[in-house]
């Protein structure tokens, strides 16, 4: 009994990299898709695997979608020659990709990905680790991300890959104050004094059963997004990579697999994101606003609200990459002025509103 | 001095200066895009269509009898600037071709070297016999430089045959037939 006891989260937590790194690879496929057909391009669509690829209409089907893809792309890192430049800090240069993947998957640990019903009939989160300051630990444990950017750009001991390194850690840390106080109205509305969540993102989901956040708290909503925007790297506030100015950013002096590291950390950042963006204000695996979720009490009722929940994300996936391929970037200065004079003010009057508004609340309700 | 005038510039609404209508605009025309057709070309499987004055690899043609055109004149040989062409005239055997023996003369080599030829298409211009044509082949890759010189046959071959309405040497046969050489 103790044995299976602790061999069953290990399972658990192995199962869940494994999907979580399928799914990163697939983002990636899925940014190269979607660009391409705003581009009006096809995208990758000739890897074929062996037996699977030949399956008579599945087959054609799967790799005209680029399926495959990710295999090759991860193959090609894996057998590139191993470069090391001559004037790089050994140690910490293969330090970086290691520290800024390891966060991103860290956080997944916190992550509420669905629901069951316990034999006492208790609606429980489907996550790893359901502890209570969950959020916290997500927004401290992401923000740590940024130090693999900082020492792979101190590391190459280049001057593009420092520069974009200074970038982006000025960008992280202008953007996560926007970001940590425009998440604090919403946990000060769901978890009233009393009530048994705290910080915990289950909470946040149960909280949505009839409205989801992003209605009643548009502006909250709004500067999260964009300031996740810029704690993922992501274009229109590219400014850790910008390949038109910096060559590559913080990865120029990365090859292979190292580089894959990296870019993998990326779109972990970029799942976290979304996933995080669906739980705190797209209602989680809550059906729709204002209707009661179909789930049933059973097994199939579980699976259906992982699949909701999955289906969220991958929207905000693409919504990520489709505003990537839509707005250039911003110039280095505005993207300061814009987290420091307008996000940040906009973030604290918005906390102060709410502040009031709950306060005024409570007197006329008690 | 140029006048120059200063246009006065719409001072931005609030809507505009939150960026988010143009944002939903922009986003509203990758996505239209996005639901567009594709305009890729699948090149090795699919090929472009050329048109019918595109200059290619010059090729030797022949005429609708499958006789060959050039008369080996060497204009082109001396027109060509970046000298690609090399042709070593020889004369046509009167007895193994009895009907085409009034010619007198074809080419008994015709090289053309594709490493140095610039595609000017100066060849076909100044040819008399319209025996030489820049058709539609684009893409030319080999191994060595001896694969890089097309030979007479490899010209024939990849000319093939046009079609040509003059018949200028049977012509002046049945001119010569006739008693009147010219």
């Amino acid at each position: 009994m103790d044995f299976i006891a602790i061999l069953l989260p290990i399972a658990f937590s192995l199962t869940m990299i494994s999907v979580f790194m399928g799914l990163c690879s697939y983002s990636v496929l899925a940014e190269r898709k979607v660009s391409s057909w705003i581009q009006g391009r096809v995208g990758p669509n000739r890897t074929r695997l062996p037996i699977l690829g030949h399956i008579p209409i599945l087959g054609n089907l799967m790799t005209g979608l680029g399926l495959f893809q990710p295999a090759a792309d991860g193959l090609k890192f894996l057998f590139k020659e191993e470069i090391t430049p001559g004037h790089v800090k050994v140690g910490y240069y293969y330090l970086a990709p290691i520290i800024a993947l390891a966060p991103a998957l860290t956080t997944m640990v916190v992550l509420p990905f669905g629901r069951y019903v316990d034999p006492q009939g208790i609606v429980q989160p489907l996550v790893l680790a359901n502890i209570d300051v969950g959020m916290l630990f997500i927004l401290g444990i992401s923000s740590l991300g940024v130090y693999g950017i900082v020492l792979a750009g101190w590391s190459s001991n280049s001057k593009y890959p420092f520069l974009g390194a200074i970038r982006s850690s000025a960008q992280m840390i202008s953007y996560e104050l926007a970001m940590g106080l425009s998440i604090l109205p919403v946990f000060m509305w769901v978890s009233a004094p009393g009530s048994e969540y705290g910080l915990n993102l289950f909470g946040v989901v149960q909280s949505q059963q009839t409205l989801w956040l992003v209605i009643w708290q548009p502006l909250s909503a709004l500067i999260f997004l964009v300031s996740v925007f810029a704690e993922t790297n992501r274009l229109p506030f590219d400014m850790a990579e910008s390949e038109t100015d910096l060559v590559g950013g913080f990865h120029t002096e990365y090859g292979c697999f190292k580089f894959g590291l990296f870019f993998v950390a990326e779109y972990a950042h970029v799942i976290m994101g979304s996933a995080l963006f669906v739980i705190l204000f797209l209602g989680g695996w809550n059906f729709l606003p204002g209707i009661a979720d179909p789930w049933s009490d059973g097994l199939f009722g579980t699976i259906l609200s992982v699949l909701w929940f999955m289906g969220k994300v991958f929207a905000m996936i693409f919504f990520f990459i489709w505003v990537r391929w839509t707005l250039p970037r911003f110039r280095y200065d505005q993207v300061m002025s814009l987290g420091w004079k307008i996000l940040l003010p906009l973030a604290i009057a918005n906390l102060v509103f709410n502040t009031l508004a709950i306060a005024l609340y409570d007197q006329f309700t008690r | 001095m140029a006048k120059t005038k200063v246009l006065e510039r719409k001072p931005l609404s609030f809507a505009e200066k939150t960026f988010i209508p143009q944002i939903v605009t922009g986003l509203k025309t990758t996505f239209g895009t996005m639901m567009g057709k594709t305009i890729t070309l699948q090149y090795p499987e699919e090929r472009p269509s050329i048109p019918d004055n595109y200059r290619g690899v010059p090729t030797l043609v022949k005429d609708p009898n499958g006789r060959e055109k050039c008369v080996s004149c060497q204009l082109c040989e001396f027109v060509c600037p970046p000298k690609a062409i090399r042709i070593t005239p020889g004369e046509i055997d009167a007895e193994a071709e009895p009907d085409r023996a009034h010619v007198e003369k074809a080419p008994k080599e015709f090289e053309i070297n594709m490493l140095r030829c610039i595609y000017c298409g100066l060849c076909q211009e100044v040819c008399p016999e319209e025996a030489i044509f820049l058709q539609d082949i684009f893409s030319l890759s080999g191994y060595s430089r001896e694969e890089m010189i097309n030979k007479k046959d490899k010209l024939y071959e990849l000319g093939g045959t046009l079609p040509d309405k003059h018949h200028k040497w049977d012509k002046k046969k049945t001119a010569e037939l006739k008693g009147n050489a010219h």
